[in-house]
């Protein structure tokens, strides 16, 4: 039996193909590395098996397109989107060029992400630190914070009118609530001995705020605005559907309207990369200021 | 001259859900006098941590209430203690020290910014918080841990680096909570004897939580029994074990003693009365 098995698993090894080997390499279990512990959930590197999935889906979209088995209206081939990323930069789309549309979405992006973060943060840090202020704003942020941005869009175009104010503040309020929300859940999560300890040496109130609890927040305060960056982008899109002239998302909009579907997965394509790019700064961040994270 | 005193103190713990109150702490008499090292003993649940927090000022007192020197001590949030006694009301503050039972380390700084943080708090320059910080890293083994991260070390030097920085801080009253009890045997003995050498050069107070019979022996010249259900102290011995420690600087020789050992018989009995009065309970 045991005889049979060992055979037929060396034949199997003989005849497999080199894709069959690589796939088998690239998928088998490795004993825990020194420095990690057996059983951690998910351990071991991932990072070539996801280089090969996103080449596999390159792969067969490209060869789905050149193959002529869909349609360029309603996937466009990967090559003719890079030549049109090309043309976008150059001669521009809807009355910009790629280049003014991107600085556009990025200015409210990054305009609304500075004025959540300068504001959200301290705010946070109060409200759990402080019962009145608590007081004040928990209702506000709780009434406020389920609510999708689409539905109090037209108050903020009433209100502020259809400028880029009124973008800025829909792309704000979307990204206040997670930071306020993170940031409170950051100072609940300090340890009460810590805060004990440095009164014992003497801190004051002050001192507590802001070098333990402060500090003791920021693993939960950098998750905030990782949430907060993702809230943008999605409330992004709506905001740049109102009388925009410019902007990634009005681009995307006004490409769909127009059945410019290379375009449109432009679009896409950069706002993911964007978004993404954003994503590992955070996590590169996250290694730099809390590497204690999750460590004590 | 400084003087704790806590006078008929309780401290009752509402109710948990679908729970009854639990009393902490009953009519707890104590005066901590300048120079006393006060080991508190006894099985877990019998309120030694609870009074330790009452002289911290980590919470306050259901009945009764706690002076140092000339200040109430009462703890954060402020319940009405219904008592007008003291010039001032003083919460946790840089002349009690507390070392935890499990250290409370601030993962974000470095070993040596842990231990010269009191300092740094009360706006010591730093060349001066350094050189204190590292002289008692040295007595605690730790001189060439300066850079490491917290997270780092192992447990037993987490706590090594916690004593330092409490003594760094110069309080006039150390309290610990059971300070030694994660570390090794031999760690343990050097850091009793350390413990010792700064209680007798400098004359402060400590209040010292243990269960090990052994160690509450060897360190106290007061010794406080407490029982659980209600936490209430039970008895009180007066000791010299550790003078005679100080002398011989030969813990087994003290250990072997035989009115050592008949201390311990005894301290061992009332405990083990308790757990007995518990069972039948």
């Amino acid at each position: 039996m045991t005889d049979s098995a060992s055979n037929s698993a060396s034949t199997s090894k003989k005849n497999s193909t080199p894709l069959a080997r690589f796939l088998a390499r690239l998928l088998k279990q490795k004993a825990a590395p020194s420095g990690s512990f057996y059983g951690e959930p998910g351990a071991g590197d991932s990072r070539l098996i996801a280089v090969v999935t996103v080449v596999c889906i390159i792969a067969v979209w490209t060869f789905v397109t050149e193959a002529g088995l869909i349609k360029p209206l309603f996937l466009p081939s990967p090559l003719d989107v890079i030549a049109r990323i090309g043309d976008l930069f150059q001669d521009g789309f809807s009355g910009a060029t790629l280049t003014q549309h991107m600085a556009a979405s990025l200015g409210r992006i990054f305009g609304s992400f500075f004025l959540a973060c300068i504001t959200g943060i301290p705010l946070g840090i109060a409200i759990g630190c402080n019962r009145v202020v608590r007081g004040i704003f928990d209702p506000v942020i709780e009434f406020y914070r389920p609510l999708p941005p689409l539905a109090y869009l037209p108050l903020v175009i009433i209100w502020m009118g259809i400028d880029e104010s009124s973008k800025i503040m829909l792309i704000y309020l979307a990204m206040l609530s997670p930071i306020v929300i993170s940031t409170r859940a950051g100072v609940s999560s300090v340890r009460i001995e810590q805060i004990q300890v440095a009164y014992s040496m003497g801190a004051n109130s002050w001192q507590v705020v802001s070098q333990i609890i402060t500090r003791g927040a920021l693993p939960d305060i950098l998750t905030g605005m990782r949430i907060a960056i993702g809230f943008g982008w999605t409330t992004l899109v709506a905001a740049e559907m109102v009388a925009a002239e410019r902007g990634i998302g009005f681009m995307v909009l006004n490409a769909s309207e127009f059945l410019v579907t290379d375009v449109v997965i432009a679009g896409i394509l950069i706002i993911g990369i964007i978004a993404f790019g954003f994503d590992m700064l955070m996590r590169f961040l996250e290694e730099k200021f809390v590497p204690w994270k999750g460590k004590n | 001259m400084n003087r704790l005193q806590i006078h008929d103190v309780s401290v009752v713990y509402p109710a948990a859900q679908g729970g009854a109150p639990v009393t902490a702490l009953s009519d707890v008499n104590l005066t901590i006098n300048q120079g006393d090292l006060v080991v508190a003993l006894g099985a877990s649940g019998c309120g030694k941590t609870t009074l330790l927090n009452l002289i911290a000022g980590f919470i306050s007192p259901s009945e009764g209430y706690l002076t140092l020197g000339d200040s109430t001590i009462e703890g954060y949030p402020r319940v009405t203690v219904g008592l007008d006694i003291g010039d001032e009301v003083t919460g946790p503050g840089a002349d009690r020290g507390v070392v935890f039972q499990k250290h409370a380390l601030l993962p974000w700084l470095n070993v040596v910014e842990n231990t010269e943080f009191g300092l740094k708090l009360q706006g010591v320059d730093k060349e001066k918080r350094r050189a204190r910080a590292a002289d008692f890293l040295k007595l605690v083994g730790l001189e060439d841990f300066h850079t490491h991260k917290t997270y780092q070390l192992s447990g037993g030097m987490q706590q090594r680096v916690g004593i330092a920085r409490a003594l760094t801080n110069d309080p006039q009253m150390l309290l610990l909570d059971e300070p030694l009890g994660a570390l090794d045997a031999l760690t343990r003995e050097s850091l009793q004897e350390l413990l010792l050498d700064v209680w007798n050069e400098t004359n402060k107070m400590m209040f010292f939580i243990t269960h090990s019979v052994d160690e509450a022996l060897l360190l106290a010249t007061r010794l406080i029994v407490m029982s659980p259900r209600p936490g209430r102290i039970t008895h009180e011995f007066e000791l010299d074990f550790n003078r005679r420690f100080l002398e011989c600087r030969d813990a087994r020789k003290v250990k072997a003693d035989p009115e050592f050992i008949a201390m311990k018989e005894k301290v061992l009995e009332i405990i083990h009365g308790d757990e007995g009065a518990t069972a039948h309970d």
